[in-house]
């Protein structure tokens, strides 16, 4: 009786840790959901007020019409899709290559490639700016698109579930004639696809979230994307529409949030495939 | 044909270089009477049984089968006809919507068999495929390959380490060594003239006594004599000393400390035995006598 007192005890102290640890991650949600369903006066009058009351859509309905939030939910959309396929579609290339070829200088060129993901995208964004410009990409869907399709990290992390993958397998094809992308295809993706989920997700998490390189190419209404017009719905000095961002800020996490719910299991799947592969 | 061999002889790389997966230094392959050197894997009408099985872990049984043909293009109604005619040779047909997870070892060990006699290839190549499966299976699974071998009659490359499998499956045994090839034979030759002192220890259980040289009235040749031919002999040229005694039911096995090294008799279990520590004389026929050169290892008729 008495270790079953203790286990209790222990049990009861682990979900309280628990529970505190997900409080604090979860009250600035919760902080800008209220301030999103507060009327821009309510917001002024009670911005530290936690409690729940004289709730109204007033605020996210304005946002969505002042900030045109639809059109750049598209663009979002539009660009984190063609993004996260062609992330997917370049890194299975890349790893595949890396991780079945053999080719003069292959560790080298691993190594080499690898190091890039030392450089933080900061460093780049100028030379990159100025890159985009000269091709004339700027306000221009290839200039969102185009420089973010090929990911170091996900080049890695395909050719380390790759090399998880027996030579056999590839052996056996190909003494039945199996050519490499018909091995890519139908033997190597289909193995690796809770990997290729979870990579698939990070990027269109990442594209959709990103910031710095689609303020730096983008700058018109046609191609501006969700998280840009959130900067433009800041009103810090119109007081009836103080709360206009935090409206911007749950429609632009609204799909990310359904689509983590959607995808929860392959997203950690995919983050303890390697771990826990037999 | 068997290539039989310690680990490390080089029998899978050949077994390899056949398959073409990888490309001998010097030397020419031939399938039939035609040279494959150059020919891509696919174009040489060959199967291979891997160790591991090497089947698509996330392909039912039936699409496992079928890959081989699909990829030749083969239409999905024929495809799947042969694919069932394989898997009925193999006792597979109800296995067939499962995946390879969902299998016992025998059972994948028979869908990469399958997969191989679907495509009615010329050469069947296989690297140890029964050394994944338990003692019972393993027997079991041998004679159903010779039993496929003799059905198929197409040629079997059939790679092992394990002289009984060579032995009882093989027509021809070609023995390695540290990458050369000693002697090729049926198995019978093999065990009768064994060509070399390496290939008359490697094969039989236990292995040949092979005596230094200068005994039993040889003077520049090594002696083999197998333990069957070893004789108790109150008279015998070879003295020694019991050491252990190993009773297996139908045959006994006395081994002996000599002059001349560590020896094995193989005894019958009625006659009278002798046990440990007993001082014993062995002899041997003079027609039982293999010589090997003293240097070389080679037999010397």
């Amino acid at each position: 009786m008495a270790t079953d007192t203790v286990r209790g005890a222990r049990k009861f102290g682990r979900y309280s840790l628990l529970v505190a640890v997900a409080a604090i991650v979860l009250f600035p949600i919760y902080a800008v959901l209220l301030q999103a369903l507060k009327s821009g006066a309510d917001a002024f009058d009670h911005p530290r007020s936690l409690l729940p009351v004289d709730l109204t859509f007033d605020t996210i309905r304005s946002a969505w019409t002042a900030g045109n939030l639809g059109k750049l939910l598209m663009n979002s959309l539009f660009v984190s899709t063609v993004v996260t396929i062609g992330v997917i579609v370049t890194s299975l290339l890349a790893g595949y290559a890396f991780a079945f070829l053999n080719f003069p200088l292959k560790k080298i060129v691993f190594a080499i490639y690898l190091s890039t993901m030392l450089v933080p995208g900061e460093v780049t964004v100028v030379i990159n700016q100025r890159t985009a410009d000269s091709f004339g990409w700027l306000n221009t869907y290839q200039g969102l698109i185009v420089p973010s399709l090929a990911s170091t990290f996900g080049v890695f992390l395909v050719r380390q579930v790759f090399l998880q993958i027996p030579k056999e397998l590839r052996e056996a094809a190909a003494l039945d004639g199996v050519g490499h992308l018909r091995f890519l295809y139908e033997v190597a993706a289909p193995l690796s696809r809770p990997t290729l989920g979870a990579l698939g997700l990070f990027t269109f998490l990442g594209t959709w979230n990103a910031y710095l390189w689609p303020s730096q190419v983008v700058n018109d209404n046609a191609h501006r994307t969700i998280q840009l017009g959130l900067e433009r719905l800041k009103t810090p000095n119109d007081i009836s529409k103080f709360n206009l961002v935090t409206g911007g800020l749950v429609v632009a996490a609204l799909p990310i949030f359904i689509m983590l719910v959607v995808f929860q299991r392959q997203l950690v799947r995919g983050l303890t495939a390697g771990a826990v592969k037999g | 044909m068997i290539l039989l061999g310690p680990s490390g002889c080089g029998k899978s790389t050949l077994l390899r270089m056949v398959a073409g997966l990888e490309d001998p230094s010097v030397g020419d392959v031939f399938i039939g009477e035609q040279r494959v050197n150059d020919e891509l894997p696919k174009l040489r009408d060959i199967a291979m049984v891997f160790q591991s099985y090497a089947l698509y872990p996330h392909k039912t049984v039936r699409a496992n089968i079928e890959f081989p043909l699909k990829v030749r293009g083969v239409p999905k109604a024929e495809r799947a006809e042969q694919a069932l005619h394989a898997a009925e040779i193999l006792g597979l047909a109800e296995y067939m919507k499962r995946k390879p997870g969902q299998l016992s070892g025998g059972q994948r060990q028979r869908v990469a068999l399958a997969r191989a006699i679907v495509r009615k290839p010329a050469v069947f190549l296989m690297d140890e495929p029964l050394s994944n499966l338990d003692a019972k299976l393993r027997g079991d699974t041998r004679t159903e390959l010779v039993d496929l071998h003799r059905r198929l009659d197409s040629t079997f490359i059939y790679v092992t380490h394990d002289q009984v499998e060579a032995m009882t499956m093989g027509s021809r045994v070609a023995v390695m060594n540290a990458g050369r090839l000693e002697q090729v034979g049926t198995p019978q030759e093999v065990y009768d003239r064994p060509a070399s002192a390496f290939v008359a220890q490697f094969i039989g259980t236990p292995p040949m006594n092979v005596l230094p040289v200068g005994l039993l009235g040889t003077n520049d040749v090594q002696v083999g004599i197998r333990p069957e031919h070893l004789l108790l002999a109150s008279e015998g040229r070879l003295s020694g000393n019991v050491y252990q005694v190993e009773h297996l039911g139908h045959e006994v096995l006395v081994h002996a400390e000599s002059t001349a090294g560590r020896l094995v008799a193989r005894v019958d279990p009625a006659s009278d035995l002798p046990v440990v520590g007993d001082a014993v004389r062995f002899d041997a026929a003079d027609h039982h006598l293999h010589r090997f050169d003293a240097h070389s290892g080679m037999r010397v008729s």
